[in-house]
């Protein structure tokens, strides 16, 4: 297990977001985890990264304990993610979003920077080359200069996924990367989850509404309902659950009970 | 020099010479809310800091008349004003610690909070160092800023800012300013980097204050309240939040329109400037929110890198 959380509790005021939940993502995975809206699908990705504090449980990245450390020091431990609602950095250029998440990795200080030193020029050139590659990866290459905010919605969704990338993560999180997109760029973005996940030997998990992406490629899925881990295994399975036939489409009443009109 | 000083009279270059010291003040400013996206409403307390500072090792170490020799007295000058830069920025990673919490509005009351108590310990600074003058003032303070120390001084804040900006430490301090959430998961310590836009602002407020101490040779408290803060964030918004050369500019503008003005108008009308100049920032703030520059910069000043 890469990534595992065990018992994870997360409350706000009376309400139970996240309620004992247990998962566990093996190295090299793509795990699906969907549920109806406000089943806490959000909540457990902001709890694992360090945007929300957990009032109780664990969280685990490679063995180590990972509950309740600052965001920053998650995604450096390894764990990098984009948001629901696009979070760009938008006032600045596309290649400037991506090298922002460079900066872990950059090996000059304020000194070099300050005096424009060897170093600094050297490290800028290294850092501007791997951006590129990041952009070219998804075809933004030609955007570079534009202004985060100019770029269309599908676009913007693509760019979160290339700065999420620049951190060098072993884990990524997707929060519902193909919101708002059509079934073509669906399909299209199906294609690159997979090929990004061979390329850079990730694991993924991702939160998504959209059955056809989630049942293409997810090799697992953890439905959650009310916080709590209601079903897990493969997609034809979850398909036919009942419990999660029950948290999408309510029980079926029986027929003397139905209210006539 | 004397060319100079014949040409354009002395009083021209005692205003110039303001002029500079305000442009360094206020990148200082700019690189904490134009960059960093801090509101800050007392960064004319930092600048007080810094007067003091300097001012009082100054009197300490070379005499009242700067009487020591030429290389020496110029020497503890340089030693007061980093000092004064020094102490500013002990200052704000002090008060940083716990007001960097804060975001947006709430950190501006903090701020402003901070800066009415500064002012009201420069108020009563000589119950316990009479050297400061209190709220009689502070004199006795040697004439040691010249035309070649404010040049020097804002050349190296320009260069400073310019370099620290583009290059990734200030893309940081920008990606906090846009999304501090976003800064987060992406790996950026957002609090550490906070207090070091903040700190490094407020350093340059309290090199600034060093060179205005030994200008006009005499502080009092009152150039350090409230308002002189608030004088400083219409600067910066003016220019253009995240502008150098939109400070540069309204630094200048504003400092020659105010002195520039006690020329031209007839004494009887001197307060009217109280009436022009916020007419003039309400009309630029209907026609160009975003600052006269917006964050458009001079081409020695954008990104080569």
């Amino acid at each position: 297990m890469i990534l595992e959380t065990a018992g994870l509790v997360r409350h706000f005021g009376g309400i139970k977001a996240l309620d004992g939940v247990d998962i566990g993502v093996r190295c090299g995975e793509l795990v699906g985890v969907i549920g109806p809206n406000g089943s806490g699908k959000t909540t457990l990705f902001n709890v694992i990264t360090g945007i929300y504090r957990p009032d109780g449980g664990s969280v685990r990245m490679e063995g180590a304990s990972i509950g309740g450390l600052p965001p920053h020091r998650i995604t450096r431990l390894g764990i990098a993610r984009t948001f629901q609602n696009i979070r760009l950095f938008r006032e600045l250029s596309v290649a400037d979003n991506v090298r922002i998440a460079h900066h872990q990795h950059v090996r000059y200080g304020p000194a070099d920077a300050v005096c424009r030193t060897g170093s600094f020029h050297r490290e800028e050139r290294r850092m501007r080359e791997e951006v590129e590659g990041f952009l070219s990866l998804f075809s933004l290459q030609d955007r570079r200069g534009e202004l985060a905010k100019n770029l269309s919605y599908g676009d913007q969704r693509k760019l979160e996924i290339a700065r999420a990338l620049a951190c060098c993560p072993k884990v990524l999180l997707l929060d519902e990367p193909a919101a708002g997109m059509n079934p073509s760029e669906v399909a299209k973005l199906m294609e690159f989850i997979l090929q990004i996940r061979e390329r850079f030997r990730l694991t993924v998990l991702l939160i998504e509404h959209q059955m056809r992406l989630v049942m293409g490629i997810c090799e697992r899925l953890v439905v959650l309902d009310f916080g709590r881990v209601i079903a897990e295994g493969v997609p034809s399975a979850i398909r036919k659950h009942p419990r999660v036939v029950e948290a999408y489409l309510g029980r079926n009443v029986p027929s003397g009970n139905r209210i006539h009109g | 020099m004397e060319l100079l000083t014949e040409i354009v009279g002395p009083y021209w270059i005692q205003i110039f010479q303001h002029a500079c010291i305000v442009a360094v003040s206020a990148l200082g400013l700019n690189v904490i809310f134009g960059y960093t996206g801090l509101f800050s409403l007392g960064h004319a307390a930092f600048y007080g800091v810094g007067a003091y500072t300097a001012a009082l090792l100054m009197k300490e170490f070379a005499g009242e008349n700067g009487d020591a020799g030429f290389l020496v007295s110029q020497s503890v000058f340089l030693g007061s004003l980093l000092a004064g830069g020094g102490a500013a920025a002990l200052m704000a990673w002090l008060v940083g610690l716990p007001v960097l919490r804060l975001t947006s509005d709430y950190l501006g009351v903090a701020t402003l909070g901070f800066g009415v108590i500064m002012k009201v310990l420069f108020d009563n600074a000589d119950a316990f160092l009479p050297q400061l003058g209190g709220a009689r003032g502070m004199t006795g303070i040697p004439r040691m800023t010249s035309l070649p120390w404010v040049v020097l001084a804002l050349t190296a804040a320009v260069l400073v800012v310019r370099n620290v900006v583009h290059s990734t430490y200030g893309r940081v301090l920008v990606a906090i300013r846009e999304d501090e959430v976003a800064a987060g998961a992406m790996g950026i310590d957002t609090y550490r980097y906070k207090a070091i836009g903040f700190t490094l602002g407020c350093s340059f407020a309290g090199v600034a204050g060093g060179l205005y101490a030994h200008l006009y040779c005499f502080l009092h408290p009152s150039s350090f309240d409230f308002f002189k803060s608030f004088d400083l964030l219409m600067i910066v918004v003016l220019g253009g939040l995240g502008s150098m050369t939109g400070t540069l500019v309204a630094s200048f503008g504003w400092i020659f329109l105010l002195e520039g003005l006690r020329v031209f108008l007839p004494p009887e009308y001197l307060e009217f400037r109280w009436v022009l100049i916020p007419v003039l920032l309400v009309v630029t703030m209907l026609l160009r929110p975003q600052g006269l520059f917006g964050v458009r910069e001079l081409p020695f000043l954008r990104s080569r890198v």
